[in-house]
């Protein structure tokens, strides 16, 4: 077994954090991970990407030819990553800010609002967690507990206070999906 | 041991500091800053630890010279035009039999370039580099765990031969994470008549790279050379992958030796037989190990983020064993498998079959 996921976004959204914290609970799992950003001369407001592999055995190349699943924090993402994701893959949208949708039909697609889900919960730097609840449910690579978990160690003490409301904005998430197929 | 997650940047500092480096000397420049910023955050927390922001890559390189001559594990690091700043300095150190660690990020050159993974500075750091009869250690680790084992090994080799020794990674290697768990490195040993630390009441001591006479020089030189030598026999290391069976053998180090990897697994399923021979030192390369795979393969591609550098290398390990073909991307280019599998596929069509 190997996935592989390209999350995608606005340097700010928490893009590359949600590459990092995916990895590190895969790790926690026992799974073979590689963590490969896209770095360059990026800033807040410019693009920013990552691809996380997730695998049960030696993992060759960190480079994604095909990707199982896209997370698409934007637009220009979305045009930017659609046509790698392979056959019957699925998209991620955080369909907030995009009114955009995938040309592809032969991909499964998941339209969350993060952005405003996070605005109601009082803080919009959570779009990415929520965006990771609804990921986590979808994909079952890990379980919630070992993701959230995971993201209060990679945290650390200097933001324990952000660990609630990680909490709070994962399970938004997660029951979104929840309340859509229910 | 605690497996952790680190970018292959970080991963470089805390094996250095547990290997015991004891100064760092560095200048900015992407895509290796966050080697200094490791460095400058840990490497006071290390007892004794040094660390060092100079005015330039220059200083730098000669600043771990001071320091390795009074005795001290020092490393700096860059990236492709910064270590070229810093080949005088190298070449100083291995006349002078400095040990050393010296990490080149590679970027896509020539002159700036741009920030890109790249493998363009493979004839730099495997030539020399700088001026004059010498050689460098040059380790290409291709996983964050290599990194870890390779760091802590090129401090062991740099004062076992008194030699400055390069880690050679790149864009990619740098930044991408992989989980690793840090080995306990190994006791040092190097013999304190090396170090200047200051004569006392005894004899004094000195180092120099300067010998006017040239009888002199001849013979520092082939001293020098006969060390060499001795690396080239003791150290060559390599790794092989799917050898046996294989009608056609890839090889590549470092990120493109990843990529190749999962090409050939892509093409596995489609039943071509393919193996990768990947070299863990590029100097001294395996050349015999190499050439004594080509009693039972006879095609070889070589595949580098450059356009053919280690090549000659291998034209000189296989020339008349074995047919070797090149196929190339230099600038900053970085294949997906799949791309690279596609060109894999059209030479074993032509070839093998």
């Amino acid at each position: 077994m190997i996935v592989k996921t390209i999350f995608s976004g606005f340097g700010g959204q928490g893009v590359l954090m949600m590459g990092v914290s995916l990895a590190h609970s895969g790790m926690n799992k026992g799974f073979h991970v590689t963590y490969l950003p896209a770095y360059g001369a990026e800033m807040r407001g410019g693009t920013a990407n990552c691809t996380v592999a997730i695998a049960d055995e030696e993992i060759a190349s960190p480079v994604a030819s095909e990707p199982n699943f896209l997370v698409a924090m934007n637009s220009p993402s979305l045009f930017s990553f659609q046509n790698k994701v392979i056959v019957e893959g699925t998209i991620f949208l955080n369909s907030s800010i995009t009114n955009d949708r995938p040309h592809r039909h032969d991909v499964k697609v998941f339209c969350i609002p993060c952005s405003d889900i996070a605005q109601d919960l009082g803080n919009i730097r959570v779009a990415n967690i929520i965006m990771m609840g609804a990921f986590i449910k979808v994909t079952g690579i890990v379980t919630s507990e070992i993701y959230l978990n995971s993201l209060e160690s990679i945290m650390g003490s200097r933001k324990k206070s952000l660990a609630e409301i990680n909490r709070k904005a994962f399970a938004a998430g997660f029951d979104y999906l929840k309340n859509q197929q229910g | 041991m605690n497996k952790v997650l680190m970018s292959g940047n970080f991963i470089i500092c805390e094996a250095a500091i547990r290997a015991g480096c004891r100064f760092y000397a560095g200048y900015p420049i992407t895509p290796q800053n966050e080697i200094p910023e490791y460095m400058a955050e840990h490497m006071r927390k290390a007892e004794g630890g040094i660390f060092i922001q100079s005015e330039s890559e220059i200083v730098a390189i000669n600043m771990i010279a001071g320091a390795s001559a009074a005795g001290l594990r020092a490393m700096t690091s860059s990236s492709s035009p910064g270590i070229s700043l810093k080949q005088e300095g190298i070449s100083s150190m291995a006349a002078c039999e400095l040990p050393g660690v010296v990490v080149n990020i590679m970027r896509g050159g020539p002159g700036l370039g741009n920030i890109r993974p790249s493998q363009g500075d493979y004839f730099q750091a495997t030539r020399g580099g700088g001026h004059g009869d010498y050689r460098t250690i040059v380790l290409a680790p291709a996983t964050c765990q290599e990194l870890a084992d390779l760091t802590m090994a090129a401090f062991d080799l740099a004062d076992k031969y008194r030699n400055p020794v390069m880690i050679l990674a790149d864009g990619m290697m740098g930044q991408m994470m992989e989980p690793v768990t840090f080995k306990k490195p190994k006791p040092r040993i190097y013999n304190k008549k090396f170090m200047l630390q200051g004569a006392g009441s005894g004899k004094s001591k000195f180092i120099r790279g300067l010998i006017l006479d040239p009888i002199d020089m001849e013979e520092h030189n082939w001293k020098l050379a006969r060390k060499y030598e001795v690396i080239s026999k003791k150290e060559p290391r390599h790794e092989e992958y799917n050898i046996n069976n294989a009608k056609m053998i890839i090889v590549a180090y470092g990120t493109a030796a990843r990529i190749a990897k999962g090409a050939i697994k892509r093409l596995q399923n489609n039943g071509m037989n393919i193996g990768l021979f990947r070299p863990v030192t590029l100097w001294p390369f395996p050349e015999q190990q190499l050439r004594s795979l080509s009693a039972k393969v006879k095609n070889y591609l070589v595949f580098e983020m450059s356009t053919g550098q280690m090549l000659e290398d291998i034209r000189l390990a296989l020339q008349g064993y074995a047919d070797i073909r090149f196929h190339g991307r230099p600038g900053g280019a970085v294949p997906t498998p799949a791309e690279l599998a596609n060109v894999i596929a059209r030479i074993y069509e032509r070839t093998v079959k």
